[in-house]
Order: structure tokens, then sequence, then C-alpha cells
């Protein structure tokens, strides 16, 4: 049904993440495809890391991680940004495309008055992406 | 893959550095000392306590200066007075040590090092990389001062040397002026032009930028002023004197864009004057100032590649084509010989013109060199950073080579056609309309010299409007990542924050009398402080290259 499984991470609020990582391990488990951990991470240092390497390296421990846990085939996919807070739609879209997903498993917050500014990732990257976009509260 | 534990299915999609042996090893995590909550439904992520007293400090001056009109503009102007007059020698001294500095590096074995790694690759091409460092650094300065700052000398050097009953030059003509003198005083008022906006405050914008980037980049710490300072103040820097540091480059930062934003309004304002008739009042430069603060909103919320590039390509553009008009509808051939014959009365007089001490020319040292070294030093925390976020993957050498030669050159080349064509509209032509004009509109009577001044005129405006955005948004995006101690990824409220309160005190120091000015001076004194800090840069980041694989 699906070829890869794509779900946005972001490492410093993975906590917040549960539900959303569940869901994806238990379909890549389901349709026995790939789930890769996509993280977008800036070029100057971050709280998680000092180089995009560093971070690219959590990452890469952080889907290994979730990849024993669930017992999938885990992967991992890090972009470094220019400007996440305004490009973070963009990149993950692009990144689906880089990494060949087909369906994007992404959490998102419950809907309030500043979706009505800011829209919602999940909700641009579902009216964006190619891929199907299954966003999880 | 240059990490033996990833993965093979892993792919980065990022420049691995190599420069990994090098980061600095601090115990201090980024974003340790914010606070991040929600006011309603915005976030915020903010440096505690940066971000307060940089924003209560900014109200306080606000107030102080409407409360007490008289006595803050006399408070201001003493130190203004003081800091240019007390310390040319110090600032045109710093100067000299930056240009030689820079210009070391770029010969020295350090130029080979890349910011970012030794595998990092530039984030931007040439010309996005080039249109946004320029936009930023001193964009609206080339409308303002492109045929009012050559002029004046060549005005001051014609009247020549005039002494006071105490001996003390009472002109403003640099050097020894050219009394009578008409072509010497135009190369001397060139040469002083050219000084003033060439190598000099491109090597200050260098310092601070090449600061910041190698020790964000490289070492791993966080993008904010304070850590071009770890090498001199080890873990210092996370306490009160990196806040200071922050509190202070802020504070220039801000002010220095609201001030020039409400000087910048006066000239749109005066052009639309010229050109449409609108009235010079308040309410249209009020106005004014609400617009370019509304497009530099739509700016940052569009962030770094899709609002302020953009901005700063179009501005680079239209900018190109009104110096590319100038110079096809002047006195071309005369132009482009006088660019050369600039070029070589600029390095002529430098020696004379950069000397720091023994200086009768007190006048032009004092009122026009060190107000301008004083003036780009207080800027740079904010072009400097900003330069530094748009530079990763360039090496040293390419780096110093593209911040420092190329935009000298071409403000060498903008001041050779402007204020050329000024000057040959004044020497040839007899034509005084632009010498005689205020400086606002000095510009827009050189154009009307020339054919389709309705059209230049218009370009004129926009691109005083646009360079304006383009140093208002770039500002609210460094002041939002200093004040989040260096996060480059806070809530986007906070660059709509600043950007608007940036605009807000613009409208209020505008409609104070004598507002503008007086906070002006002030922010000019900061340049003081900052040239300690600019010298103590150039010491930190030979350190830093020193410990940088090559």
């Amino acid at each position: 049904m699906f070829a890869k499984i794509m779900v946005p991470v972001d490492l410093a609020h993975a906590d917040k993440l549960g539900r959303a990582l569940e869901t994806a391990a238990g379909l890549g488990g389901f349709y026995g495809c790939p789930v890769c951990y996509v993280g977008v991470t800036t070029e100057a240092p971050s709280s998680l890391a000092h180089t995009p390497e560093e971070y690219a390296a959590k990452l890469a421990a952080f889907a290994a991680a979730q990849g024993e846990t669930g017992g999938h085939k885990a992967e991992s996919h890090a972009v470094a940004s220019h400007d996440p807070s305004v490009d973070l739609d963009g990149t993950l879209i692009k990144a689906a495309e880089d990494v060949g997903a087909d369906l994007i498993v992404m959490a998102s917050h419950i809907p309030n008055l500043a979706d009505h500014l800011w829209p919602s990732h999940g909700g641009q990257v579902a009216r964006k992406s190619h891929a199907s976009v299954l966003v999880v509260r | 893959m240059s990490d033996p534990s990833t993965p093979p299915e892993t792919s980065t999609g990022i420049p691995a550095p190599e420069g990994a042996a090098s980061i600095i090893d601090t115990d201090y995590e980024l974003g340790q000392n914010n606070i991040d909550g929600k006011v309603g439904p915005f976030g915020f992520d903010i440096h505690n306590p940066v971000f307060l007293i940089s924003g209560l400090s900014v109200v306080l001056f606000v107030f102080y200066t409407l409360a007490l009109p008289e006595q803050s503009s006399s408070v201001f102007s003493w130190l203004f007075g003081v800091v240019t007059k007390g310390f040319d020698w110090f600032f045109i001294g710093a100067g000299d040590l930056v240009v030689l500095f820079c210009l070391v590096l770029i010969v020295s074995p350090f130029g080979k090092v890349r910011l970012g790694g030794r595998d990092a690759t530039p984030d931007y091409t040439y010309v996005g990389w080039f249109a946004m460092l320029f936009a930023a650094g001193m964009g609206i300065g080339l409308m303002f001062y492109g045929v009012s700052e050559p002029m004046s000398h060549f005005s001051s050097s014609m009247g020549g040397i005039a002494v006071g009953e105490d001996g003390v030059r009472t002109d403003w003509a640099p050097l020894g002026a050219a009394a009578g003198d008409a072509e010497a005083a135009r190369r001397l008022g060139m040469a002083a032009t050219i000084y003033h906006w060439g190598l000099h405050p491109w090597a200050i914008y260098a310092v601070v930028a090449l600061s910041l980037a190698l020790f964000s980049f490289n070492k791993g710490l966080p993008l904010t002023i304070r850590s071009a300072f770890y090498p001199l103040l080890g873990e210092r820097i996370w306490g009160w004197p990196g806040h200071v540091i922050d509190i202070l480059a802020v504070f220039a930062t801000l002010f220095g864009l609201a001030t020039s934003l409400g000087f910048g309004a006066t000239q749109a304002n005066a052009g639309l004057n010229e050109l449409f008739g609108v009235p010079v009042n308040s309410t249209t430069e009020v106005l004014l100032i609400s617009a370019i603060t509304a497009v530099a909103l739509v700016s940052v919320l569009r962030g770094l590649d899709g609002g302020v590039k953009v901005l700063s390509e179009i501005n680079m553009g239209l900018a190109m084509l009104l110096l590319a008009f100038v110079l096809l509808a002047g006195p071309t051939l005369l132009i482009i010989t006088g660019f050369f014959d600039y070029l070589v009365a600029y390095v002529e007089y430098l020696p004379a013109l950069s000397n720091p001490i023994g200086r009768e020319d007190v006048n032009f040292s004092q009122g026009w060199t060190s107000f301008y070294w004083a003036w780009w030093i207080s800027w740079s925390p904010f072009v400097g950073m900003f330069i530094a976020r748009v530079s990763r993957g360039r090496t040293v050498r390419e780096f110093i080579i593209c911040v420092l030669l190329i935009p000298s050159m071409v403000c060498v080349l903008w001041m050779s056609v402007f204020g050329g064509v000024a000057l040959d509209q004044v020497i040839a032509d007899n034509y005084t309309a632009a010498q005689e004009a205020d400086l606002p509109i000095k510009l827009f009577k050189m154009l009307d010299e020339l054919p389709l001044t309705q059209i230049t005129s218009f370009i004129g405006i926009v691109l005083v409007i646009v360079f304006f955005v383009t140093s208002s948004d770039s500002g609210s995006l460094v002041i939002d990542t200093i004040t989040a101690g260096g996060k480059v990824d806070a809530p986007v409220t906070q660059r709509v924050f600043w950007c608007v309160f940036e605009g807000a005190v613009a409208i209020v120091l505008l409609l104070s009398a004598g507002g503008l000015a007086s906070l002006q001076s002030m922010v000019i004194s900061t340049g003081l402080p900052f040239t300690i800090v600019l010298l103590l840069m150039c010491v930190a980041i030979w350190k830093g290259l020193a410990s940088e694989p090559r």
C-alpha cells in the first residue's frame, strides 16, 4: 500500500510526539515499509546540537531506537534550513519527495486562534504535499 | 558519511563539517537561560534577561527623550561631542587597524579556513549573498549621501582653509583643501568620500561578521554577539558580561534602525513632494513609516529566503538599473575616466586621510570621519550578525574578498557616478540646484538635470523605501536572534514584535521635536564601546582561526 512512511520529528519536543510515532511504527509494521524520521535543524548551533552533523547523528540514534522498539525498519533524514521558523512546511514537503515517502504521519496541536494567522504545519503539509498525510492529535 | 555510528540507510543531506574537533567544549546549553511559553495562542522563547532589559531600556530612553526633550537633547549632544571629538584618534586608528587585519587575513594561511567546516557548501549564490549583505550594510546611505557628500567636500575644499582666532581651523575641508582649484577639489572631495564608504566601513562589518560566523558555525557557540568573546572571557560570557554585550547590541541596532527609519521617511517624503507634490508633514511621514514597517513585516513573515533575500535582490536590481541609467545618461566617458582617477586619488590621499594623530583639519576628521566611524561601528553588530548568518560555507579568504573588496568597489563606482555627475553639473554646466538643495533632495535635484526625470526620481524614491525595508526586516531578524539567546528558530511572533516595535519607536521619535536627532547622537555614541569590542574581536578571530584545521 505504502512504499515509505515519513514522520517529521522535533527532537526538542519528542515527548509530545508519542501518538504520531506509535501510529507510524504500527503502520510501518503493518505495511512492511520503512519509516523515515525527518528532522529539520538550523545551520547555526541550536539547543540540540552544535552543528548540523551532530544533529544528524542524534536523529539517526533516535530513529534507530524507534526501529528497535517498534520492530520496523527505520531511517533518518536531517535537513538544515536557513530559517526553520518560516520554512518548515516547505522543507518537510521537499523532504518527503527527497526520501520518496508516500505517506506522512505527523503530530499536530489542537487548532487555536493563532492558526488563522499562521496555519498549522499539519494543515499546510496536507494541502501542498503529493503524499498522503495523516495528522495525529 | 562522516560518522561511522550512523546507520548506513541514513542520509543527512547536510555538509559534514570536519572542523568538529575545534568545537568549543562548554557546559552551556543554548537556550538554557530562555523562558518559553505562550501568551494566548502565541508562543515565545526569549532570553532572560536580555529580551526584557533590552525592550524596557528602549522604552525608558524613548520616554526620557519625550518627557525631557531639552535635557535629553543636551545630554546626548554632549555625549556625541565627547565621543566623536575626544576620541577621533581612536576611531581613525582603530579603523586603520581593522582594514590591515582584514588584508592580512586574505593573504594569510587562515584564508583557507571554511566557515561551517571544511566540507560545508555555501548556502547562497554569489548574487543572493551579495545582494543581502549590501542591502543590509549601507544601501540607504548611498541614496542619502551619494550626491551630497562629494558635493560637500568639493564645496568646502574650494572654499580653502580658514583659521579662527584660536589658531584652530574653522573650515570643513579635508586635509589641506584646494582653494579655488576645481579639479583638485573634485579629486580631494571624491577621495574623502571613497575613504568614508570604501575599505574602512566594510572592514568593520567584515570583522564583526567573521568573528560571529567563526564562533557559531565552526566553534558551535550560539549565534549572538557575546560568543565572539569566548576566547577572551571564557565561560563568563554566559553571565552578565555577555548579557551587557548583547543588550548593547540590541540597543544600538534598534535605535539605529528606528532613527534611520525616521530620517528615511523624511527623504522619501521630500522626494514624493518633488515628484508628486505630496505635502511634507508628519502625517505623510508616519504613513510612510507604517507602510515601510508593513512591507518589512510581510518580509520577515516570509523568512530569510522568501522575504529578505527576494527583496534584497529586487533592491540590488533597481539600484544597478538607476546606476546604469545615470552612467549612460550623464557624461559617460567622463564618469568612467573619473572612476579610475578617483581610485588613484583615493590611494594617493589615503595615508593622510587615515592618519589618526596631529590632524589640522579638525572639523573634517572629527565631524566627518570620526562621526562615520562611530556610525559604522554602532551598526556593525546588526550588519555583522546578518552577514554572518548568510555566509556559512565560504572560506575566510572568499569571505573577506567579497565583504571587503567587492562592496568597496561598488561604493567607489556608486560615488563616482552619482557624485561625479553632480560635480560635473556644477563645474561644467554651472547647475547649482543640487548643491544648494537640502540634504534629502540633493539626489532628486541631480536627477532633474538628466532625461526621464519622472521615472528615475520615482525609482529613486522606491529605492529609498526598499532599502529601508531590507534594513528593517534583516534588523528584526537580528534583534530577534540576539534576544532569543542565539536561537534562529524562535517563534515567529517575536520577530513580528521587534519589527512593529521598531516602527513604533520611529514614529514616536519622529513626532517628538528633535527626538530623532538626539537619539541618533546617542546611538552613534555607542560606537565608542563597540570600537573596543571590535579590536578585541580581531584578537579573538586570530585565536579562533589558529585552532581551526586548515
